[in-house]
């Protein structure tokens, strides 16, 4: 079972993030918003409307970028956003006027007549996202956008995402890193194993689950409790020899290491959504999605995760009223 | 329900891609009629002088212009359509448009049968160059080659949608496409080699259908035979469809 008892709602005009380590069911999930994969029971909207009965009318107000890039390779993008646009029953003027704006609005321009194979990675991903935005989408769908880009290409994309963002589009993204998610989400639910976990505001996760602070050093188990004596932290992590403390004021504690004369080297930076991660599965992301309850720490435990919702899928995506859109 | 519109815009789609190239694809289809009647023609003809109560060369066109349009359909359900299916995964992405499951089915018999009638007019034109296509009587095969199109699309698909390897394409063209090939009236007359019960079992071979369609129009002749044929042909054409517009939906979705 790929998704179990997913409950989920996205409000018209926001950027939601889904997380999760590969296989944790993100995918699944857009498949069945676009009613390419039926759940077993439960219902899915988007729009208001139902996707089991009426995928097409759901479809033709949905942009979804897949996973992996499909282009027909020997053809340019302005063709392939031509071929594209006719699945949209796009046609003449209209077609040709869309196809201009989405080359300038991702800057394609200066490859627009070149065989898609001969594209990097990075321009071939935005061409990906144009065709997903060839019917002015009001929900747009993203399936780890930038997994595998270089850094400046990251960024390119998610000041374009903003942007669509900003002229009202309603953005469902999934990806695994943390990083993309904290800058680009308005909200974010965490899945693990088919299921979501935690859901809510990037920033209200990190202070509800963890403290607002990390502080990070290498330590040997057999070592922790002497380091320890007399300290209160949040939460306490360990990744190896690698042990990661959540507290409100990291310099602070840094200090008290160092007046103890402890000289290792200590890293002291502000918490993330993949601490949050971290102390929800246990797991790191890249690793296997194997929860298991969290490390023991003198504030809040993580144990069993509630399902939320039952055996079935819930999800409303994108209901409510119509918004401006680019 | 099945939507027109879309399905043309999937036709489109690969109308588009075959454009590029289509000097190259067009091409050899001039050459394969070219050289089979050539070789007929100053070969096996000269010591065959009559076959089914005609010249040999004459006896074979209809049944070659049948062959071109199975082939031309059957490239381009087999190896061409697997490839979109599982490799370039064309139809994931259809499928995040209002372009449903039915509508990339009937789409892709489309351009299989657009692919069979670029084949079979090739084919037919150097035919008519060679005078070999009877006019005006020849002009009634012409409808012949959609309709074998369909039928070796509906099969072929049904294949593509359901082997596990593009590998096993070789065992469906040595041991389905060229049996046929060879033993469908094209090469000699079935009537005149089999009989009784094997006759029977011969009426079983979809290229044989066209086939005899065609020569009949060749011949200018009607035979109620004939209605066999076109009922054959059309019914396991709307069969394997029903069959495979359930197959590609389960492929597809889940």
């Amino acid at each position: 079972m790929a998704v179990d008892g997913l409950d989920l709602d996205v409000v018209a005009g926001c950027c939601f993030g889904l997380l999760g380590p590969n296989g944790a069911g993100k995918t699944t999930t857009l498949r069945m918003l676009y009613g390419v994969t039926r759940p077993t029971s439960g219902t899915i909207r988007v729009f208001g409307l139902d996707v089991a009965h009426e995928a097409r009318a759901v479809r033709a107000r949905l942009g979804v970028t897949l996973q992996q890039n499909v282009f027909i390779e020997p053809l340019s993008p302005v063709e392939n956003l031509r071929v594209f646009g006719r699945y949209h029953l796009l046609h003449g003027a209209e077609l040709e006027s869309r196809i201009e704006q989405l080359i300038d609005f991702l800057e394609l321009r200066s490859h627009a007549d070149v065989p898609v194979r001969f594209l990097s990675g990075g321009f071939q991903r935005r061409l990906a996202i144009a065709q997903s935005l060839m019917n002015r989408p009001d929900l747009l769908v993203l399936d780890e956008p930038t997994t595998g880009l270089d850094p400046a290409v990251r960024l390119a994309l998610w000041s374009r995402v903003r942007a669509l963002r900003a002229a009202g589009t309603t953005v469902l993204l999934t990806t695994h890193y943390m990083d993309e998610a904290q800058r680009l989400c308005d909200r974010v639910a965490i899945m693990c194993n088919g299921r979501i976990i935690r859901e809510g505001a990037p920033e209200e996760l990190i202070r509800s689950q963890l403290a607002s602070e990390a502080v990070e050093l290498d330590c040997e188990p057999a070592e922790e409790s002497r380091l320890l004596e007399g300290i209160r932290v949040v939460h306490r992590l360990r990744s190896g020899t690698r042990l990661m403390l959540y507290v409100d004021d990291g310099a602070h504690l840094a200090e008290r290491f160092r007046n103890r004369g402890d000289r290792r080297a200590v890293v002291v930076r502000p918490t993330n959504l993949e601490d949050v991660f971290l102390a929800l599965t246990g797991t790191s992301l890249e690793g296997e999605a194997e929860p298991r309850p969290s490390t023991t720490g003198d504030g809040e435990t993580v144990k069993d995760e509630v399902a939320f919702g039952a055996d079935d899928a819930e999800a409303d995506v994108a209901g409510g009223e119509e918004r401006g859109r680019l | 329900m099945i939507s027109v519109p879309h399905a043309v815009s999937v036709w489109r789609r690969n109308a588009t891609m075959y454009r590029r190239t289509w000097m190259w694809n067009i091409l050899p289809n001039f050459f394969e009629p070219v050289l089979y009647l050539a070789s007929i023609g100053i070969g096996v003809g000269a010591y065959v002088a009559n076959m089914g109560g005609m010249p040999y060369v004459e006896f074979l066109a209809p049944g070659l212009l049948c062959v071109a349009a199975m082939n031309g359909a059957s490239f381009e359900v087999t190896y061409n359509m697997y490839v979109r299916l599982n490799f370039e995964k064309a139809y994931d992405v259809m499928l995040t448009t209002p372009v449903d499951a039915g509508d990339i089915l009937v789409g892709e018999m489309m351009w299989a049968m657009t692919r069979a009638c670029i084949y079979g007019g090739c084919f037919y034109i150097v035919l008519a160059i060679f005078g070999l296509a009877p006019l005006p009587a020849s002009l009634l095969a012409l409808p012949i080659i959609p309709l074998a199109g369909l039928l070796f699309a509906a099969i072929g698909t049904s294949v593509s949608l359901r082997i596990p390897t593009i590998d096993m394409f070789s065992f469906y063209f040595t041991l389905f496409i060229t049996p046929l090939f060879l033993f469908s009236d094209v090469f000699f007359p079935l009537r005149e080699r089999l009989s009784g019960n094997w006759l029977w079992v011969a009426e079983a071979l979809p290229l044989l259908h066209p086939v005899r369609l065609a020569r009949y129009a060749f011949r200018s002749e009607w035979s109620p035979l004939l209605l066999w044929d076109v009922a054959y042909t059309l019914g396991l054409s709307a069969l394997l469809l029903a069959w495979t517009s359930r197959g590609i939906r389960r492929r597809l979705t889940s």
